[in-house]
């Protein structure tokens, strides 16, 4: 039972670090958190993909002149190097669009800027008919 | 074993961060926070063997991304605002658990079907990571077989993922460059009188300080 418990302990700790960014990224309203929470998610994917890479008794895939060494496997490692610097970069548009949103709503909370969009809609509807409030 | 146990301990440490994080409502708190969840994680990687994605994510994971956010918050409020006792944020708290408590235990149920940790023989290191461990040394001479995959095998992907980047830093230089120029007037007022306000509230703090 405890062998079978350590044979998958990464897959759970993965799981359970993959719902606390999306939890991150649903139940908080302000926006830099959920951007937080969603490098949470992410990196606990790049540990998922690195787990299932690893080979027991391996060593990093580097060649050696000695025959026969094990080498745990490189694709997932690429693949994952690709996906680190996309995240950078999507993390920075993020900032950069949460940084105009301040700008135009002035607030970085989901429902401030809600209610300032709803606001700002009535009084362009009020505009637009000058004769319905009267 | 140590390994084992070295790896089970830095798992243990990133969920206490995570959940450092959850709880915490001062963002720098927490962005400090997310850079040494990063740099855990590339602990985590160099014990498991990925020693290029480590230094990739000390590098950039908790490098670049933390000075970014650092960067930004010089621009917004330092502070979440503090969750009112609302029926929206109790019922947006409820959505999010459902939702997470159903796509986790999905996802462990999926886990249960995965190949041991370590296991040699899983279906991932049976196709073409074998052929790359033994052909690439004596047909392209790189010690290093990731960055033989990253540079030759896969040279398009490594192309793909320049566009991307170059995409990204299009997009964040229009939306920043466009700041200063396309303003509404409306909006020109409304920024300068939240720039009022902060200066005042920044007076307000310098007055407390003293």
């Amino acid at each position: 039972m405890l062998m079978q418990l350590a044979a998958i302990w990464n897959y759970l700790i993965v799981i359970l670090l993959m719902m606390v960014g999306l939890f991150l990224v649903i139940s908080r309203a302000n926006l830099v958190k959920k951007l937080v929470g969603l490098s949470i998610f992410q990196t606990s994917v790049f540990l998922f993909y690195i787990t299932l890479g690893r080979v027991s008794g391996g060593t990093a895939p580097i060649l050696t002149d000695a025959p026969d060494t094990l080498y745990s496997n490189p694709l997932p490692h690429v693949l994952i190097l690709t996906a680190i610097v996309v995240g950078v970069a999507t993390t920075a548009l993020g900032l950069a669009l949460i940084l105009r949103i301040r700008e135009s709503f002035g607030s970085i909370e989901e429902d401030e800027i809600l209610a300032a969009k709803n606001e700002s809609a009535a009084a362009d509807m009020a505009q637009a008919k000058p004769g319905a409030e009267a | 074993m140590t390994s084992i146990m070295i790896d089970m301990f830095l798992l243990g440490l990133l969920v206490f961060i995570a959940v450092m994080i959850l709880r915490t409502g001062k963002l720098f708190a927490v962005i400090v926070m997310s850079g040494g969840y990063s740099l855990t994680s590339a602990a985590i990687f160099v014990n498991l063997d990925a020693v290029d994605v480590a230094f990739t994510e000390a590098a950039v994971g908790a490098g670049i991304s933390t000075v970014l956010f650092l960067a930004a918050m010089s621009f917004l409020p330092a502070e979440e605002k503090a969750a009112s006792k609302s029926d929206s944020t109790f019922s947006r708290t409820l959505i999010a658990s459902i939702v997470c408590v159903v796509a986790g235990g999905l996802l462990v149920f999926a886990a249960l079907d995965l190949p041991a940790f370590g296991d040699p023989n899983a279906p991932a290191h049976m196709h073409v990571a074998p052929r790359y461990l033994e052909e690439s040394g004596t047909l392209l001479h790189i010690p290093n077989v990731v960055t033989t995959v990253l540079a030759s095998y896969r040279g398009f992907d490594t192309l793909g993922e320049t566009i991307v980047v170059f995409t990204a830093g299009l997009g964040v230089l229009m939306l920043l460059a466009g700041a200063t120029r396309t303003r509404r007037p409306d909006a020109a007022q409304s920024t300068a009188q939240s720039t009022a306000t902060s200066t005042a509230r920044g007076k307000a703090k310098k007055g407390a300080a003293k």
